[in-house]
């Protein structure tokens, strides 16, 4: 069907930065026609009419993709062109947010759209809940909620509480927390929508994380920034289909220069990756976290008063002050620990996920698995280390800030395969991404090309979305045993 | 030979005795296993590693292997197996991806053999093989088999699974060689252990990942599979392909399989997941389990039958932290709890209900059902249906009720919609209001019905048979009073309460009974006869799921007929909108505005239709009057019983689960059917939690009639008598259906869970699709029908229920 497709695509009104889409444009459509904000310009208003022929019938080619996001959305969003750099995660991540969203499920759409933007509230993200915003207007909301918590249904206020605790410290939730938004009253929920709020929730924390880690932020929050690189990228696919492939291939030269540059971090990379099979430390997984505490990896405190525009968004917010705290700081409590070989994804949040809010369950581990797939062989080989080693060792270790411990796994490794820039890295954009500012992200990471950064901000993005699920999936098993 | 010595030693003796125990353990457990003298059992967990030796009366401690002072992960048990042939030696599985051998024989306190720390990651199984002492299996989520001899530090041969997680081994008990490994991708593979280099054989056999598999003990090549999918499945692996031979579906993901002793057929289960529940399948017999044990409070992890070839002792351990012994005898069987009983709608709106004999009282004014002409012949009946249940020695009678065409005119329906006020006025009021609109469009019974109600639940007693008067004063003179509560009949005494009761008022029941049937007969010929009109809980359509507050209202609060009343939140399904407190009067507004027409009231439609002239066959079938008056009985009778009562299922945790996802919109629909089982004929003990199983399929696609009736005989055995207990998913009846008929165009399109909607193809083609709704009894409208794209005009709250619409009657 979209074999050959014409897709006429119009770029005008840039300035507001709040693209109006076309309601109602399916996505099976053969044209889009779109306005959304032009990346390109220099602020004046000007539009681009370009003719996209579609011969390649690669369903997993992005632009293919683009086209159909372009087609059903009304705009390309800032996300999407960086997942694009992994056409095969994107594939699925967009059917999975898709069915969240717009498709058939216990909560109302409007309903759907505030809670995301509750959500992404959380991490300051204005650049989720101004997208939220539009399409809560859009599915028929009530301009008045967008006033804040004081304005909305106690129904849906109450998910606020749940919404703290899974955006900053998700070990908290308890069964008497579902117990509370289930118990019998004119606000109470039902099991399908709590489940299908929790999915939400933490789609749109684990989102947040992506958009900060990207720099997808700055550029909305700026307004148009335009000197992130990754936000061209979106347009040079386009300019691929018709100028050839010369503006892709300078982005391959530019990412390949660039890692030239870090051969030598690299090569200290190489040598504690082989340190690893050598040393045999001391299979104590606190101490990775101690360490952490006395590498100083969780401060950033000083850079408090950057954060601006934290007041748009306190009206969507109770609370402000609750914020990710270690997990290890809290008290040394073993018992405490949240041991996946008890509870985990494939045997049991699954199982019940796609009870209670029906093919989620599919969808979600079709991400889970993907991400997991994803092919970085290049970074590997450079690495001289199995892919794997290098992702289950990133994946441990944002589970590990969670609480979360897998018995099979040496937690030593994560200090040989991590250097203290990257983990500060991944922290910060893990537990407190509003932190994140650009320094960081051109600082560090030298070594990865732009699409092997995306890579591990995808790792982040579903690591922590799953680490949110378990622990409410797990209360919402509780609740149910007892 | 060794498989004889070992009976003899075994059954020789003395035959194994012992009662339903239990014993709590300190920990939940991860895995069971037993001693091949049947004495003693290893529980195995995350913090538990014990021997308890099992006595006649209780468990007894023998042996706490979690020696030293520091916990080890190596103690952290994902799997514990004891060797068939040496009572000393037990193997185990650690989370942390050791495998640890221990000797009971060692004299230190100590028992701990050997330690391979091959695996990477953590080790989900080990098993020893059935005859060599020192071969050792296991399987890790890092994707490796490794085989061990015992005698030597080191795994002997590594297997591949191609980084695929394992989540089983099982050595063949037939083969010498050859072992199933299954995997979390859902393939399950056969190797051969000389030749690890790769596998002998490879088919997928679940979606999703293969938490289990067992051979079969008897030497049959048989093995079972159980999955995430819900599904246990059994494979034929004699043939060149594996070919599935028997599928079980359950309600919950698939945890563990145990082939029963001594029982060709039967194969224990239990569920990783929500249901906490053991179950004992005959796999030809897949709807319901055939034993079930109950006693468990959190996800049973571990299953073993006690002995290799005693089919009457089973040991479980659970999460929840206890070791139990079930006895076969004292298992529950759900299928005498189950009511075989089956309620269909044909295309045609025909009505067919099957019954069990017993339930159904004789009736010689019968004729027998010769088949509806008018059904095209689209089934191609590859085998007799009922074949596979040869062997249960129970018959059914089965009624057809026919539908009669020129009573398809929908005026009324349209009208009622218009008229009828469901909020925004005291119930008293409401009651009365629709009532009085109920019996403006000469539908005499649903305002019967509706004065009922207000009897029931706006006063106590004394105002009500006032108000019976005064509404029924209201209408035409002539009232045939076939079933309401006439006050004056009931003995002083009783209250409003205990008249309805079921049980005291059986009598009452009969003489309703009679007065009905009578003026039904006479009436036979009248049109306007509305004798099987519609009952009020599918008139009530969405309201019905209100039962329990009303009647909490009821007791609560005598002065409710004060209050004013408006829908309950929950009333209508949830599922796009949740605004502040909205007027339901405002949607219900749209809703009579609309053309369109739900699908919950078109079943009133269909209910409300049945003409006089039904026929029936054989000599035990309902009487038309009597399914009639079940109709218009079951809201009182049904409402009798606190919820919790009327849901009697097997599958209790399980489907407590699934209720409440359902809503109580689905607790609704249940309590509306077992009321069916409220038949006045019917045996007590059925009463008291019958449930009447609804499946959706065309009438057509009953058991074939003219096969199972010769002459007048009203004995068929339907396949559909014996479903899956309790609530289940419509989809699977239907799947079941497409498999056994080959049924084209009958099509699983769109399965939605949430509100338990199935959309299928219309035989009869012609691109139509329809959205049957799940556990409702109801009639493909007359008309034809199709599926609303999601632009409907009309308030989202009502679109679940509104799939299905109908065009307007073409009146013929």
């Amino acid at each position: 069907m979209w074999g050959a497709l014409l897709c006429a695509v119009t770029w005008k009104v840039p300035g507001h930065g709040l693209p109006l889409g076309l309601p109602g444009q399916e996505p099976g459509s053969l044209s889009a026609v779109s306005t959304a904000p032009s990346h390109l310009g220099t602020g004046q208003e000007r539009s681009v009419l370009m003719v996209v022929k579609m011969s390649s019938s690669d369903p997993e080619c992005p632009q293919f993709l683009f086209v159909k996001v372009l087609a059903s959305r009304g705009r390309l969003e800032a996300v999407t062109q960086q997942m694009g750099y992994h056409p095969q995660y994107l594939d699925s991540f967009l059917k999975t947010q898709h069915y969240l969203m717009h498709m058939d499920g216990p909560l109302p759409f409007d309903c759907r759209h505030y809670i995301a933007i509750m959500a992404a509230a959380r991490h300051q993200c204005r650049y989720l809940v101004n997208l939220h915003v539009l399409q809560f207007l859009r599915a028929g909301g009530d301009p008045q909620w967008l006033r804040g918590l004081e304005f909305i249904p106690p129904k849906l206020r109450n998910l606020n509480e749940i919404n703290k605790i899974l955006a900053h410290r998700p070990w908290l939730i308890t069964k008497e927390h579902i117990e509370k938004l289930l118990k019998i009253s004119e606000w109470s929920w039902s099991l399908a929508e709590l489940v299908h709020a929790v999915v939400l929730l933490a789609h749109c924390h684990a989102l947040a994380s992506f958009v900060f880690g990207c720099g997808c932020e700055q550029d909305e929050g700026l307004g148009g920034r335009g000197s992130l690189k990754p936000l061209s990228l979106g347009n040079q696919c386009f300019c691929e289909a018709t100028a050839g492939n010369s503006c892709s291939q300078e982005l391959l030269r530019i990412n390949r220069k660039r890692s030239l540059d870090s051969c030598m971090e690299l090569d200290s990379l190489r040598e504690r990756m082989q340190r690893i099979h050598v040393e045999t430390e001391g299979r104590d997984e606190m101490r990775l976290l101690q360490q952490d505490r006395e590498e100083g990896l969780s401060p950033l405190a000083d850079t408090d008063g950057e954060v601006t525009g934290a007041t748009n968004l306190a009206c969507y917010m109770q609370d402000p002050d609750f914020g990710y705290q270690d997990f290890a700081r809290r008290d040394e409590d073993q018992t405490q620990v949240f041991r996946v070989q008890d509870y985990s994804w494939e045997d049991h949040g699954f199982s019940l996920v796609n009870r209670l809010y029906s093919d989620i369950g599919h969808l979600l581990d079709e991400k889970f698995r993907m991400v997991d797939g994803l092919q970085s062989s290049a970074m590997a080989k450079r690495q001289g280390c199995e892919p794997s080693v290098f992702k289950r060792g990133i994946w441990n270790y944002i589970h590990c800030m969670f609480g979360i411990r897998y018995d099979d796994y040496d937690y030593a490794e994560v200090n040989q395969l991590l250097e203290r820039i990257l983990k500060v890295y991944i922290k910060t954009v893990t537990c407190y991404p509003e932190k994140t500012n650009s320094e960081m992200f051109d600082r560090f990471w030298k070594q990865f090309k732009h699409s092997e950064k995306v890579h591990v901000n995808l790792l982040i993005l579903e690591a922590r979305m799953q680490a949110e699920l378990l622990y409410a999936l797990q209360a919402i098993t509780q609740y149910m045993i007892s | 030979m060794e498989k004889m010595a070992r009976v003899t030693t075994a059954l020789g003796g003395n035959a194994l005795t012992g009662r339903t125990m239990f014993c709590h353990l300190d920990a939940p457990a991860n895995a069971i296993s037993v001693c091949r003298d049947a004495a003693q059992v290893v529980v195995a967990g995350r913090n538990i590693f014990k021997i308890y030796s099992i006595e006649e009366e209780q468990f007894v401690e023998k042996l706490n292997l979690r020696v030293g002072r520091k916990p080890s992960l190596n103690f952290s048990c994902a799997d514990v197996v004891w060797h068939q042939m040496d009572e000393n030696l037990l193997a185990t599985a650690a989370t942390n991806g050791v495998v640890v051998t221990w000797n009971l024989g060692k004299p230190s306190r100590n028992k701990q053999d050997q330690l391979f720390t091959e695996h990477k990651r953590t080790v989900n199984k080990v098993c020893f093989h059935p005859t060599e002492v020192y071969m050792l299996l296991s399987g890790s989520q890092d994707g490796y088999m490794k085989c061990f001899d015992l005698r030597k530090k080191d795994s002997v041969s590594t297997f591949s699974g191609q980084s695929e997680s394992v989540r089983d081994v099982q050595f063949s008990i037939r083969d010498y060689f050859t072992f199933a490994a299954t995997f979390e991708n859902g393939n399950v593979q056969l190797w051969d252990i000389r030749r690890p280099d790769r596998y002998e054989r490879m088919f997928t056999a679940h979606n999703g990942p293969v938490f289990c598999c067992d051979w079969h003990p008897e030497d049959r090549g048989w093995l079972a599979t159980g999955g995430r999918d819900k599904m246990v499945k059994v494979w034929d692996m004699n043939t060149t392909r594996a070919k599935e031979i028997y599928c079980v579906q359950t309600i919950a993901s698939v945890a563990r399989v145990k082939w029963r002793p001594e029982c060709k057929h039967h194969i224990a289960t239990c569920s990783m997941m929500v249901d906490h529940n053991i179950y004992v399948w005959d796999v030809r017999r897949p709807f319901i389990p055939s034993a079930m044990f109950e006693e468990h409070k959190d996800v049973t992890t571990g299953i073993v039958w006690r002995h290799l070839h005693d089919p009457y002792f089973l040991l479980s351990g659970s999460k929840d932290s206890t070791l139990y012994q079930h006895i076969f005898k004292d298992a529950s069987q759900p299928i005498d709890r189950a009511n075989p009983e089956g309620l269909c709608y044909s295309l045609y709106g025909d009505l067919a209900f099957a019954a069990k004999e017993s339930l159904v009282s004789s009736d010689s004014n019968r004729k027998p059902y010769i088949g509806d002409r008018r059904h095209p012949i689209f089934f191609k009946r590859k085998l007799d249906p009922t074949e596979q249940f040869e062997y249960i020695s129970s018959c059914s009678a089965l009624s057809v009720f026919e539908t009669d065409v020129e009573s398809g005119s929908m005026d009324w329906f349209v009208h009622t919609a218009k008229q009828y006020a469901l909020a925004g006025r005291p119930l008293a009021e409401l009651c009365d209001h629709n009532a009085k609109v109920a019996k403006g469009l000469d539908r005499n019974q649903v305002a019967q019905t509706w004065t009922m109600l207000r009897i029931i639940y706006s006063s106590l007693g004394t105002v009500a048979s006032t108000n019976l008067n005064h509404s029924m004063g209201k209408g035409s003179t002539a009232l045939p009073l076939m079933n309401s509560f006439n006050l004056k009949d009931i003995p002083a005494g009783l209250g409003s309460e205990s008249r309805l009761d079921r049980s005291k008022g059986e009598s009452r029941t009969e003489n309703i009974l009679m007065d009905s049937s009578s003026t039904l007969i006479n009436n036979e010929d009248n049109e306007e006869t509305e004798g099987s009109d519609v009952p009020a809980d599918y008139l009530l359509g969405d309201v019905e799921a209100d039962e329990d507050e009303l009647y909490m209202m009821d007791h609560e609060n005598p002065h409710a007929e004060e209050q004013e009343y408006s829908l309950p939140q929950e009333a209508f399904p949830l599922r796009h909108e949740i605004v502040d407190n909205p007027s339901a009067l405002d949607h219900l507004q749209d809703k009579a505005d609309s053309p369109h027409v739900s699908g919950n009231e078109a079943e009133t439609v269909g209910q409300g239709r049945l003409a006089p002239r039904q026929r029936q066959r054989g000599r035990d079938g309902v009487a038309d009057a009597r399914g009639v008056l079940l109709a218009d009985l079951h809201l009182p009778l049904a409402l009798r019983e606190p919820p919790a009562l009327r849901l009697l299922q097997p599958h209790r945790a399980g489907h407590a689960a699934l209720l409440r996802r359902a809503g109580r919109r689905a607790d609704g629909r249940v309590r509306a059917h077992r009321a069916g089982g409220a038949h006045p004929q019917g045996d007590r003990r059925a009463d008291a939690g019958a449930l009447v199983h609804v499946l959706h399929r065309p009438a057509a696609a009953l058991p074939a009639l003219e096969h199972l009736q010769r002459g007048d005989q009203a004995e068929h055995l339907p396949c559909h008598q014996l479903p899956q207990p309790g609530f289940h998913h419509p989809a699977h009846q239907l799947q079941q259906l497409q498999a056994a008929h080959e049924q084209q165009g009958l099509d699983l399109r769109q399965v939605s869970a949430v509100c338990q909607h199935v959309c299928r193809v219309s035989p009869r083609g012609e691109g139509a699709l329809c959205l049957v709704p799940g556990l409702q009894p109801r009639r493909p409208p007359a008309a034809h029908h199709e599926v609303a794209g999601d632009q409907l005009p009309l308030p989202r709250r009502l679109w679940p229920s509104l799939r299905v619409h109908l065009s307007p009657p073409e009146c013929t």
